[in-house]
């Protein structure tokens, strides 16, 4: 018999289902700087659906319960000063983290492609501990898209056992069979993340790629600690968004050899969202002539919530206040039975961007426990690129 | 007087109310001495011959056989006198099923004790039945059934044969020669008869002849 | 329109014989509820079969199993995920409880495939969280929680209506706790969609093999005997029980021949007849067939919990103690109320359709055999013991075992009357009065009336003589063995590794011997067993039962490399001694011997205990046997409860698992028993049937006996004697039947049902009560028509002959 105190403060955690009197302090305007993504909502949606079989978050829960005190769990800090390899591992302590990678990618048959990898880990307590009792719950989503077709797969595994998990030093980050690893051969010197091998499976695809980053980590907000609202939820949040691609995917049709560039997000928190949302549209966007931006659109009962951040070529980041960008939705699809726009007008006057996107494949659904649209994108306008879209609450 | 009935009452309730059957009736029979009961149907004169076999009780009045009174014995009383004193020859046979006819001629005699093998294989040979003693009682016709049935009650040789329309079952010629039998045999055996008969044919050959008529003897 | 007419015609015949109606009802309703109770009970064991092998999607599923029955480590779970092999831990256990078993059922809910997710965690207010983290949740079915409520030491208890009683589902490392088994894993569920580009099995866990979906699962075998059992019990009821639905309705077709000639000459068809007569039929059948659907369903949830603790104490299956309905059984139950009215009615349907017009009627016809009859039925019982004697013989398997048994009992039916007849005719012969030889003619007489009641009464009182024998000689040897193997005087264990090793430093010098009781469970053969280990003392020469065994056996087992096994495992695998068997894990053992150990379902083997933990050094060591003077178990139990504050629960002393090994015997048997009892009732109720029967037909026979100076109160003793002289000679016939039953049980059925084979004891006393049973059920069904004969007026004996016929 092993009963240990550690159950006793679980008792007073809130659980994700359970509405707590506090849900009403959270509200949409108060995410201010806004850098608390859609993927969040995804991740914790899909815990709940796997283990306590929700499907539907009910918009008055917060989108996927997310509204939720954090007690017992550690908050993000201002001052915190990131040691790398160290902060590529897990942070248990903290409700939730994700190691998140999309790839915009040309095959050798000339034909675009896109590819997805994601590694979620929800602590369902603070902290972590050996064996099966590890309150550590880790997702994988990976995916493919085509110009005509989307291959999905996902994976959830226990921690405290091996079948998934992060190590900072040599980095490695897997779920199952799928890895985003610092290979053996890799050269000494830089950070650990610059050379990275990516590799994930499904039951009609396959892919390994090779990644090389060619600037810096990119620190989101004030040197990686992102604020969300005044009352005081925020993430700590990292990027490396220059990395090239080479690598081979496997399909149903056969193999395709590919090159391209991709994006890593790095990032963690407890408590990070509010009651009322309903769904987040995402992008990030590679431009032709090196600069990066990502922005992101809140939805919510009211007018919603717009917020950026510019990177420019050399990795130096410019937060953008909230308004700043106006995303305007074009035309929609019909996807798994819902509407969804596919088509969007960017708006940054600050940096004189007037841009339009078309997906690669309008139907990229990852029909994953919890679904979502998530799928490359390319751009024109007064500036043109490529970059990834993610849509979830339709 | 071997039979005597003194004033003799018998009712039964039928659906539409008590039906007096015998209606202080009286007569009497003496040993040896054979008497033809006629009369229509319902006149009583079945259930006069019960009342003389003791299979049923007079509601008043007294019946005595060899000058016992018939109703003042008890159950074993009576069924020890039909066992002993009476014999009954019925219009139905009603032999014994499970019995062969060998076995049926013998059996009033030995329940009345008194078996006589020499007088049981004579009474079968007179009888014709001397073939037919290991067959069973289905197996007979009707006029082969009512010899077996006089043998049965003569091979006892009771003091008193009752016999109720030994023949109404059979067909003339066939009755003719049953009731010349019978007669024959209880002549010769000294009993006394009391038979019952519609056909005044067979009545002209008895000693006696009584008319029923609503339960009074005319 | 001639149909109506005809069919009211014929119905007016119940309304002047209410009772003959009730009886034919109630024969055919009673017939219809022991077949149905049964098949409710069989149906509803069934369905929790299904349900423990669909619990996890084993139906559906495909799994990796160790080669060799062993637990699979954790760490080759983690490698096959890593090669891309989406596989789902499995750890199943039992859980020995005070008085009670939990089988332990470890999951892991996030790679658990949608298949095997029976349970819907959630609904029960579940949360990952407190299921995964210590001290974890244990769903169980209500009942079950409540039973395990009290139990110190559990995790808190949910409840879900989906499981099966007697049975857990908790995480996979809470099960691992609970059971002291850490890192192991029993089997891998394998997901049906698995992605592209996984490794080859052999390179990752070579030691692992693939097993496809089974349905059904190892409950289903091993319990199919036992549902064969009752489902045999069920038929003979029924069929009991339509003896009375047969002689009901011949007594009704045989009072309507008067009718049925009328009718056929006013103009009414064979065929219109015969459908008239097929309609009341099936309107009766009906009728009878819902009242015994709903008997039935009483009797199923009478003997529900009885089969249910049979099956949890004999086979570890769990089967709820509630009836739930199920369409499918209703409906058969109906169906087969129809078949079996139908089936009796046949030869007087037969006789209908070729009833002659003019003929005269003579209603003693039916009731009279013809020696042809009787000569065939002679031939055909004959010919069925015959069979029965070959099959015993020569043949193998449960099914051959039960139709040696059900072709011995209709054998014996058949021949019954013809015996009866020759018996009645020989002492015919012998007796010289006459009215004893009338008696004995008469019986003769009865008895193609009377044989059906008396087939029936002979197959009840056989099946309660074998059954009887059975159950005792199975208790005397239990007993027995009981003594033998439950040779220490305390049994303790610890509640941990460390309490144990203070425990037997404790009792050094205390006690005689310290035998340790540890094992571990794993495949033996193929099916699930467990292997124990046992130290080399005098306890286990002196006293473990052998049934066969090599010379020096122990000092074999001493050695480590032998093994006892137990002869269920024997005789499935067909070991012998001498030969070798493969342990968990590859361990290759010589059989020493053979030993017996009733009450278990499953195969096991004994080995040294210093091997068992050499070749298992994760065994769990709790269990002790303490052997001293019997007179200091008290004491010893008060001071180790004082000074190791070991819990009462944690020590057993030897007469109360003996106690509770009976209780659990008892159990198996009770519902046996009371399938017994109620063949027996029915049997009874076939002789009312008949007797009623024929005391209608008596008077034209009883009358001119009367007549000729019998008195009434003779003829009614001389029935009475009748009846009670039929049942007697019908208990006669019975005991030889009975035994031979007996025999068929003990060394056929029970070695192919339970694997183990039993000596023959014989109980002469029992038969004397089951004879006065016997006679007192004749007595009782003969004393309604008596009654009424004794009752009877001359007047009535007079109508004989006065009626015309």
């Amino acid at each position: 018999m092993n009963d240990e105190p550690h159950g006793q403060s679980q008792e007073g955690m809130p659980t994700h289902r359970h509405q707590t009197p506090h849900r009403s302090l959270f509200s949409i305007r108060r995410y201010q700087s806004g850098h608390m993504r859609h993927r969040l909502a995804s991740l914790l949606c899909c815990m709940l659906a796997a283990v306590i079989g929700m499907s539907q978050p009910a918009a008055s829960q917060g989108f996927a319960g997310l509204g939720t005190t954090a007690k017992g769990f550690a908050m993000p800090r201002t001052g915190y000063a990131f040691t790398f390899p160290a902060d590529h591992g897990p942070h248990p302590h903290f409700r939730i983290e994700w190691w998140y990678l999309t790839a915009n990618l040309k095959g050798a048959d000339g034909k675009a492609y896109g590819v997805q990898w994601t590694l979620f880990r929800s602590a369902l307590a603070p902290g972590d501990q050996p064996g099966w009792q590890s309150p550590q719950v880790w997702l994988g989503h990976a995916a493919i898209t085509t110009p005509t077709a989307q291959h999905v797969a996902e994976r959830l595994a226990r921690g405290g056992i091996g079948q998934a998990g992060v190590s900072p030093a040599p980095f490695a980050a897997w779920i199952d069979d799928w890895a985003m690893r610092r290979p053996d051969m890799s050269a000494t010197g830089g950070d650990a993340l610059d050379d990275l091998n990516l590799s994930a499976s499904g039951t009609d695809f396959r892919y390994s790629l090779a990644l090389k980053a060619r600037g810096p980590l990119v620190l989101q907000g004030q040197g990686g600690y992102s604020v969300k609202s005044a009352a005081g939820q925020a993430s700590f949040y990292y990027s490396q968004p220059f990395y090239t691609v080479t690598g081979r995917l496997d399909l149903p049709g056969g193999a395709v050899d590919v090159t391209g560039q991709a994006w890593l997000d790095r990032e963690w928190s407890s408590q990070p969202l509010a009651a009322d949302q309903s769904g987040w549209d995402w992008f990030s966007l590679h431009f032709d002539t090196g600069e990066k931006l990502m922005g992101f659109r809140l939805r919510d009962k009211g007018a919603g919530f717009t917020s950026a951040t510019w990177i420019a070529a050399n990795g130096q980041p410019e937060p953008l206040p909230p308004g700043a960008l106006t995303l305007t939705p074009g035309r929609k699809a019909r996807v798994a039975d819902r509407d969804i726009p596919v088509e969007w007008r960017l708006e940054l006057p600050s940096k004189g961007i007037d841009i339009s996107t078309k997906p690669l494949n309008p139907q990229a659904w990852m029909a994953t426990r919890t679904p979502y649209w998530e799928g490359p994108i390319r751009f024109s306008g007064s500036r043109s690129g490529q970059g990834y879209l993610e849509m979830t609450g339709y | 007087m071997l039979l005597t009935f003194t004033d003799v009452f018998k009712r039964y309730q039928t659906a539409e109310g008590p039906l007096t059957v015998l209606d202080g009736l009286s007569l009497s029979l003496d040993g040896g001495e054979t008497l033809a009961l006629t009369g229509e149907s319902g006149s009583g004169k079945s259930t006069l011959l019960h009342l003389a076999a003791g299979l049923d009780q007079a509601d008043a009045g007294a019946v005595r056989i060899d000058g016992v009174e018939i109703g003042a014995l008890k159950d074993t009383g009576r069924a020890a006198m039909r066992r002993e004193v009476v014999g009954l020859i019925f219009q139905q046979f009603n032999l014994i099923p499970s019995l062969t006819v060998g076995a049926n001629l013998a059996f009033h005699a030995r329940l009345a004790g008194r078996h006589d093998a020499a007088w049981q294989a004579d009474l079968a040979a007179r009888l014709g039945l001397e073939n037919l003693l290991n067959r069973y009682p289905e197996q007979l016709s009707g006029g082969q059934q009512q010899r077996v049935a006089i043998g049965r009650t003569l091979g006892a040789r009771p003091k008193l044969v009752l016999a109720d329309e030994p023949t109404g079952n059979l067909d003339e010629a066939t009755g003719d020669g049953v009731i010349a039998l019978m007669l024959n045999l209880v002549r010769e055996t000294g009993a006394a008869l009391l038979m019952v008969t519609h056909s005044q044919r067979l009545a002209e050959r008895l000693d006696r002849r009584i008319h029923l008529t609503g339960g009074r003897i005319l | 329109m001639t149909l109506t007419v005809a069919l009211s015609a014929l119905l007016s015949h119940w309304r002047r014989r209410p009772a003959q109606l009730a009886l034919l009802i109630l024969g055919l309703s009673l017939a219809t509820a022991l077949w149905s109770g049964v098949q409710a009970i069989n149906a509803e064991a069934r369905a929790s079969y299904d349900r423990a092998a669909a619990l996890l999607g084993q139906d559906r599923l495909a799994q990796l199993a160790r080669r060799d029955g062993g637990a699979i480590a954790q760490t080759d779970f983690v490698a096959l995920s890593r090669a891309g092999w989406l596989v789902s831990p499995v750890l199943e256990g039992t859980l020995r409880l005070e008085g009670s078993r939990l089988r332990l059922l470890g999951i892991e809910p996030l790679s658990l495939p949608a298949q095997a997710e029976t349970l819907d965690l959630g609904r029960g207010g579940g949360d990952l969280l407190p299921f995964i983290t210590p001290p974890g949740l244990l769903y169980a079915a209500p009942e079950t929680v409540k039973a395990l409520a009290a139990v110190p030491g559990l995790p808190p208890l949910r409840a879900s209506p989906n499981l099966l009683p007697g049975t857990a589902l908790t995480d996979i490392g809470t099960a691992q706790r609970l059971l002291g088994r850490p890192g192991e894993i029993s089997r891998l569920l394998v997901l049906p969609e698995q992605p592209m580009g996984r490794a080859n099995l052999e390179n990752v866990a070579p030691d692992l093999a693939l097993k496809a979906p089974e349905a059904g699962g190892d409950l289903s075998r091993l319990t199919d005997s036992f549902h064969l059992n009752l489902t045999a019990f069920g038929f003979l009821a029924f069929a009991v029980g339509l003896f009375i639905v047969y002689s009901a309705i011949g007594l009704a077709f045989e009072q309507r021949r008067v009718t049925f000639r009328t009718l056929r000459a006013l103009g009414l068809s064979a065929r219109a007849l015969t459908a008239a007569l097929l309609l009341e039929l099936i309107v009766f059948a009906l009728a009878a067939g819902l009242i015994g659907v709903a008997l039935g369903y009483l009797v199923g949830a009478a003997l529900l919990p009885g089969v249910s603790a049979t099956l949890e104490g004999l086979y570890g299956a769990s089967v709820p103690g509630t009836l739930s309905l199920r369409p499918q059984w209703w409906v058969s139950g109906l169906a087969i109320a129809l078949i079996g009215t139908l089936a009796a009615a046949m030869q007087s349907l037969w006789r209908v359709w070729h009833l002659p017009l003019l003929a005269p009627g003579s209603p003693r016809a039916w009731a009279r055999a013809s020696e042809h009859a009787l000569i065939g039925q002679a031939a055909a019982g004959l010919g069925l013991l015959i069979l029965s004697i070959g099959l015993g013989l020569w043949g193998s398997g449960l099914i051959a075992g039960f139709t040696v048994l059900g072709a011995l009992l209709f054998g014996a039916a058949l021949l019954l009357p013809v015996l009866l007849a020759l018996v009645l005719a020989g002492l015919q012969r012998l007796v010289r009065r006459p009215v004893a030889e009338w008696f004995l003619a008469d019986s003769r007489q009865q008895l193609p009336g009377l044989s059906l009641a008396l087939m029936a009464l002979l197959l009840a009182l056989s099946a309660n003589i074998g059954v009887g024998t059975m159950v005792s000689s199975f208790r005397l040897t239990f007993t027995g063995w009981l003594d033998q193997r439950l040779a220490s005087e305390l049994y303790v264990t610890a509640r941990n590794p460390a309490e144990a090793e203070r425990l037997t430093t404790f009792l050094q010098g205390k006690v005689d011997a310290i035998l340790p009781i540890w094992h571990i469970e794993g495949s033996l053969e193929g099916a699930p067993g467990a292997v124990y280990g046992a130290a080399d003392h005098a306890t286990y020469r002196d006293h473990w039962p052998l049934l066969a065994a090599l010379p020096d056996s122990w000092d074999r087992v001493a050695t480590g490399r032998a093994a006892m096994i137990n002869e269920q495992l024997a005789r499935r695998a067909r070991l012998k001694p001498g030969g070798s068997l493969t342990l968990p894990g590859g361990w290759q053992v010589e059989i020493a011997g053979i030993y017996s150990d009733y009450g278990n379902p499953e195969g096991q083997a004994i080995v040294n205990s210093g091997a068992l933990v050499a070749h298992y050094p994760t065994v769990e060591r709790l269990r002790f046997g303490l052997r001293l003077a019997p007179g200091g178990v008290p004491a010893l139990m008060a001071e180790i409860a004082d000074q190791l504050k070991l819990p009462a629960d944690n020590m057993v002393d030897q007469a109360t698992i003996k106690r509770r090994s009976l209780d659990v015997f008892e159990q198996t048997f009770t519902v046996t028993a009371a399938l017994n009892v109620l063949t027996l009732g029915v049997a009874g109720l076939a002789m009312v049937a008949s007797l009623t029967t024929l005391s209608a037909m008596r008077l034209p026979q009883l009358a001119p006996v009367w007549a000729m100076g019998l008195t009434r109160r003779r003829l009614v003793r001389l029935e009475l004697a009748r009846t009670l002289m039929l049942a007697a000679l019908t208990f006669l016939a019975a005991l030889p039947v009975g035994l031979a039953l007996a025999y068929v049980l003990l060394a056929i059925i029970n070695v192919e049902a339970f694997g183990w084979r039993l000596p023959m004891h014989i109980f002469p006393a029992d038969w004397l009560r089951l004879g006065l049973l016997a006679l007192l059920a004749a007595l009782l069904s003969a004393l309604i028509p008596l009654r009424r004969l004794a009752r009877l007026a001359p007047a009535d004996l007079l109508k004989v002959f006065a009626h015309e016929r």
